[in-house]
């Protein structure tokens, strides 16, 4: 099979969506004539021309809130956030017009918009770019969020995010856009990967690793150490999707390991991995062998310092040892 | 009376009589409206939370939709019940949204800040000051992308203008030359701060727009017909130009910012209220004006009085009769998905105990 980077895929799934429908547009900074703070979508611009591929100012409130109204009439925006840190300066429209609108009008609205941007720390740029959002925005019902950890999952996921008719937030990562991996060829069919649908990444009987987003590679990593030098055999189950979760692919994993630990780019207060503890312990009590324990971040906002800044983010090393604290 | 009399502008000059009269017993509904429904607020155990009066504002929300055609669009603030009626909703889906019954506009999910209606191009009602502002943008943005001759009309206080997302959405208009008109309802306080007290500027707030490179303009509110004309104006530039404009109407409220407002009367002085209602109440302009035309009498505008007041009465009626949501009606409305039970809605979870 053919392979592509990450941002290669993403742009490929954005381009055959700007193919298929002639309401999808870009926004964002940067996103036309510069071709992309991170190159995602370098090109389109130039395929696609200024109404469908829009530059827009340093203004998410405006720009952000205006996509917002123009899904509201069917115009379906894929704005992009240079860093989804940058979420603050547009919260508001984040979260009370694009999560409350329909339900504050009875249903009467919906708002078919993708937001789109990497969430991650690991790139020494200090605590206010360096924000992993996926939980708080999962928190909020009317919100959808996602996660892709694969060149595969980013295409096929990015797809199903602009076809979907609910706002779908979209969280990648700088570390993952020069990855590669085998991403189908468009000839094969339209390639798409529906949302809430986990994927066991790597089949293992002694331990379930569960994470999302870069967490993923990290924890796939682990497994091999643990593989072949501690004879233990991890299970690797990538959420893909936050919010629709699967939560039957976590409880089957479980039911297979018996032992969990849960890698989560996040801070450890909240967050998508306190909320799958929460969900392992009330559906899947009885198969567990021990207590969940989690990989999160260091509990600080994050470091710049590159000297130190990977040993504050969850990494192979820490999942490593924490597994063998538990077994 | 202003000075220039916009009656004779073409606008209002191809106003029938028959279309006057309605422009009038609109605002004369949508008082009678709010002043049965804040009646029965101070009732205990019918509504809850807020419940902004427009009383005092209404040939701002009657002049400007009076514009309206197939593609113009609107969206206001939390002030937003005149807005609706102005709109073409009816008083029963709006008094039954304010009685958290499920026959409301919204089902009793939005309450008296979030009235909606898309199928008559109003988008809300939205209770963040300010929040609305990227949404008119949006809306405006949508009706030129879809290549519509239109725009939209997106309402907001003079509390609003000194908010961050208001000064995005003026920068984005301009630059994008989006089809945006912003009205400024200006009723001199933001909630119980004026606007000497709230906001710098030189000459008056719309002046802003300068900064911006977009046309502005101010308007006396309690003349509907400048009101129109001077609006009309700004909708043309916008349909045919695309091109935004920020227009900023003078006018006051009788009550205070909401029924929640405890100091409305002592931020202001009786004398300023009374002195409104004398001279420039906008029902009592026009009706003055219409009867000089010769359009409306004593007993006419009796009838007109009678018949909003019935209207209201039944729309009490029809809310008090209705049934609230159901406790599994709080959890609909949430996705498009889930409500439509499309194949993506069945796949994982999106609901959470």
């Amino acid at each position: 099979m053919r392979t592509l980077t990450y941002r290669e895929a993403l742009r490929e799934g954005l381009d055959e969506e700007l193919a298929r429908d002639s309401n999808v547009v870009i926004m964002g900074e940067e996103v036309a004539q510069y071709n992309g703070a991170y190159k995602v979508t370098q090109g389109l611009w130039e395929k696609w021309g200024d109404k469908r591929i829009v530059d827009t100012p340093i203004s998410e409130a405006g720009f952000i809130g205006m996509g917002i109204g123009a899904s509201m009439l069917g115009v379906r925006p894929v704005m992009e956030l240079m860093f989804w840190s940058f979420h603050s300066v547009a919260f508001d429209q984040l979260v009370n017009n694009a999560a409350c609108v329909r339900y504050m009008s009875g249903g009467l609205c919906n708002c078919p918009i993708v937001v789109r941007g990497p969430a991650n720390g690991g790139t020494n740029v200090g605590a206010t770019h360096s924000h992993i959002p996926e939980g708080l925005f999962a928190a909020f019902p009317g919100l959808k969020v996602c996660s892709p950890a694969t060149p595969a999952d980013a295409k096929g996921l990015i797809k199903a995010a602009i076809r979907d008719n609910d706002p779908v937030y979209f969280m990648e990562n700088t570390l993952l856009y020069g990855m590669t991996g085998e991403v189908p060829d468009p000839a094969e069919g339209d390639f798409v990967i529906p949302l809430g649908k986990a994927e066991v990444k790597r089949e293992g009987t002694d331990i379930s690793l569960i994470a999302h987003g870069r967490s993923v590679i990290h924890c796939l990593e682990a497994a091999e150490t643990l593989q072949n030098d501690h004879g233990i055999s991890a299970e690797v189950l990538d959420l893909r999707s936050i919010r629709p979760l699967d939560v039957d692919a976590i409880l089957a994993t479980v039911a297979k390991t018996h032992r969990v630990v849960l890698v989560d780019e996040s801070k450890p207060f909240g967050g998508v991995s306190a909320m799958v503890s929460h969900l392992i312990q009330e559906h899947a009590f009885d198969e567990l062998d021990g207590p969940i324990k989690r990989v999160c971040t260091i509990d600080a906002p994050a470091i710049y310092s590159p000297h130190v800044e990977n040993d504050q983010l969850p990494n192979p090393k820490r999942i490593v040892e924490k597994v063998l604290s538990m077994i | 009376m202003s000075a220039l009399d916009f009656a004779s502008s073409q606008i209002n000059h191809s106003l029938t009589a028959e279309k006057k009269i309605e422009l009038y017993s609109l605002m004369v509904r949508i008082r009678r409206f709010e002043q049965v429904a804040l009646a029965n607020y101070q009732k205990p155990g019918r509504m809850g939370g807020f419940l902004h009066l427009y009383i005092g504002q209404e040939s701002v929300a009657v002049g400007t939709l009076s514009l309206r055609g197939e593609n113009d669009h609107n969206i206001t603030a939390y002030r937003c019940h005149a807005h609706a009626l102005a709109s073409g909703m009816n008083m029963n889906e709006c008094m039954a949204e304010l009685y958290g019954k499920a026959t409301g506009c919204s089902k009793g999910k939005g309450g008296s800040m979030h009235f909606f209606a898309p199928d008559k191009n109003y988008w809300g009602g939205h209770g963040i000051v300010a929040g609305q502002t990227p949404l008119g943008l949006g809306l405006a943005y949508g009706v030129k992308y879809l290549g519509k001759e239109g725009c939209c009309l997106c309402f907001l206080g003079d509390g609003a203008v000194n908010q961050g997302a208001f000064h995005e959405s003026l920068n984005i208009a301009s630059l994008f030359g989006i089809p945006v008109i912003y009205v400024i309802e200006n009723n001199g306080y933001s909630m119980g701060t004026s606007q000497k007290r709230s906001s710098a500027y030189t000459g008056c707030l719309a002046q802003r727009a300068e900064a911006y490179d977009i046309e502005w303009d101010v308007i006396d509110g309690s003349d509907i017909y400048e009101v129109r004309a001077k609006t009309h104006i700004a909708m043309e530039r916008a349909r045919k130009q695309h091109k935004p404009t920020v227009l900023e109407i003078e006018t006051y409220r009788y009550y205070g910012h909401s029924v929640a407002d405890a100091n409305a009367q002592k931020y202001r002085t009786p004398e300023e209220i009374e002195n409104y209602k004398k001279n420039h109440d906008p029902l009592a302009v026009f009706r003055r004006r219409l009867t000089e035309e010769g359009i409306l009498n004593d007993a006419l505008a009796d009838e007109i009085g009678k018949a909003a007041n019935a209207e209201a009465a039944e729309a009490v009626k029809f809310a008090e009769d209705s049934p609230p949501p159901s406790i599994a009606d709080i959890a609909t409305d949430v996705y498009w998905e889930t409500d439509n039970n499309t194949e993506a809605s069945k796949i994982g979870h999106h609901f959470f105990a």
